[in-house]
């Protein structure tokens, strides 16, 4: 995109009928890190690639629990989501309150895209800069949602946003026919593996990545590491040695011979070792 | 400093005091309502009377209503609060139609919805002036509550209000069962309605019947219970106890 004369403020038109100032909010979210979802008749599984800035610092929360049938998964400014996520949890508790019922996801999605709209059209705002994967549950069953920073909200069987992300849709458009009936475990696995696309090569370990699930007669929680590292290692995910430095060799050949044996320790623990091959 | 005890300063914090009013007590009111769990669905009963006072005065108030598609809505107490009650939900039904997404407000949140309301009318000291009996099936589930002007509510496989509360429940305690029959719970009905209509003077003996089922609400048309005024102790009542009340 190149910088023109009608991109200074959201409430400019160009003459092509663009808003240029929300596309670039756009732009926001696909240089953030992945996040996808994908969904079946009952459960609604979220997951998102986590990178830290560096070695000593933890890494952002991307995945937030809103109400014990809804969760959200952002990408772009974390900011932003932390704040909409502040927005979508008083929603919820509010309805409850009054209601005493689950607020109904379709319901929350459309006031989140309402008031992103908000945002597109007036001059002293700007539009907020996060993709937010709204999975929930209401009377009608599982749903996923996917709310722009244009204040748009499309409904998806499943769906990957953020940096490297047609990877992982590439991954989930071939599979996504079959999500309708999987089990829970299942499509925890088809998560796993659509996040692994998005790493390209470098190994997935529980330590990059949050896994979150929601379903019926399973409130929205955040799986552990232990946990989400066990699967990663019973479903054989690792696979593919084509990574081209020593060390993510070491680490995946450290991984193999740790599923070879069962062990469900958490190695991957820390991003800043070396891993060194244990010997057998 | 002013020691002079002056109404405005301290009501300073409720807002100007001089253009609204508050209930202090009800006017036009009706009298119980009674209602129970069936096999397929609620049951209702309430009386077509609005007293003035002491005073018999309108006989074709309807205090039954029908709330969206899922719930029906009895009253006792200030018939004009229950038309401002009909009002509110009148407009929650349309913001909830309004969303148009195959999601619908049902009998449980209707009924919490009112306590909410309720709650915050009496703690204002402006309370609707209300017992409302809230009953409904939703995919299946039947779902029966009560609230009242101060906000006490619950659930119960039987409710009832003013004097159905005595009257009619401990009957109700007797001989509720799970799964009545449809003829069988307006025969009960109808057995707490008639003490009522003896025992009660706000009672008049014109009264309908309302169920409401997953296939929706039927009110009845009015009518009129059979009543015996021949018993013995009608007779002289002041027999046993001449000389006192």
């Amino acid at each position: 995109m190149f910088r023109n004369q009608y991109d200074t403020d959201v409430t400019t038109w160009s003459p092509a009928g663009r808003l240029f100032q929300v596309e670039y909010a756009m732009e926001a979210v696909k240089q953030g890190s992945a996040a996808i979802g994908l969904r079946s008749k009952t459960h609604i599984v979220l997951g998102c690639v986590n990178k830290a800035n560096s070695e000593l610092s933890s890494h952002q929360k991307k995945i937030f629990k809103v109400d014990d049938h809804i969760g959200v998964a952002i990408a772009g400014l974390t900011a932003d989501g932390r704040v909409l996520s502040r927005y979508m949890r008083n929603e919820c508790i509010n309805y409850s309150f009054t209601y005493e019922s689950p607020l109904p996801v379709g319901r929350l999605v459309v006031q989140l895209a309402d008031k992103a709209q908000v945002c597109t059209q007036r001059s002293w705002k700007r539009p907020y800069g996060v993709g937010l994967l709204v999975a929930g549950l209401d009377e009608s069953g599982a749903h996923l949602y996917y709310n722009c920073p244009s204040g748009n909200y499309f409904e998806y069987q499943a769906f990957a946003i953020g940096s490297r992300s047609q990877a992982a849709k590439t991954y989930l458009e071939r599979r996504f026919e079959n999500f309708a009936d999987s089990s829970r475990d299942d499509l925890v696995k088809d998560a796993l593996m659509a996040i692994r696309e998005t790493l390209q090569g470098e190994t997935l370990k529980s330590s990059i990545c949050t896994v979150a699930v929601v379903g019926v007669g399973e409130p929205f929680h955040i799986l552990d590491q232990e946990t989400v590292q066990q699967m990663i290692d019973a479903f054989d995910i690792v696979g593919e040695k084509e990574g081209p430095a020593a060390e993510p060799d070491d680490a995946a050949a450290g991984q193999e011979v740790e599923a070879e044996q069962g062990a469900a320790a958490d190695q991957g623990g820390s991003t800043d070792e070396g891993v060194a091959p244990m010997d057998i | 400093m002013n020691f002079i005890a002056s109404k405005q300063p301290e009501n300073r914090l409720l807002g100007p005091e001089s253009d609204t009013q508050r209930t202090l007590y009800p006017y036009v009111t009706g009298t119980s309502v009674v209602a129970l769990k069936y096999k397929d669905g609620i049951l209702m009963a309430a009386d077509m009377g609005g007293s003035y006072g002491s005073t018999l005065r309108y006989k074709s108030v309807e205090r039954m209503k029908p709330i969206g598609k899922h719930s029906l809505l009895g009253a006792s107490g200030e018939i004009s609060d229950f038309q401002e009650i009909l009002r509110y939900l009148d407009e929650l039904i349309l913001y909830d139609n309004m969303w148009d997404d195959g999601n619908s407000l049902g009998p449980k949140e209707v009924h919490n919805y009112l306590t909410r309301v309720m709650y915050n009318r009496r703690n204002k000291f402006n309370p609707l002036w209300n017992s409302l009996v809230l009953g409904g099936v939703k995919n299946g589930q039947t779902y029966l509550g009560m609230v009242n002007m101060i906000g006490v509510n619950f659930e119960d496989n039987h409710v009832a209000t003013g004097f159905g509360n005595h009257l009619a429940r401990p009957i109700l305690r007797q001989e509720w069962h799970e799964n009545l029959s449809f003829e069988d719970g307006v025969k009960l009905l109808e057995k707490c309605m008639r003490v009522l209509l003896y025992r009660d003077r706000s009672a008049v003996n014109k009264l309908q019947i309302a169920k409401i089922t997953e296939e929706g609400v039927t009110i009845s048309q009015p009518y009129s219970l059979k009543t015996y005024w021949e018993f013995s102790a009608f007779e002289n009542p002041a027999q046993g106890a001449i000389g006192s009340w």
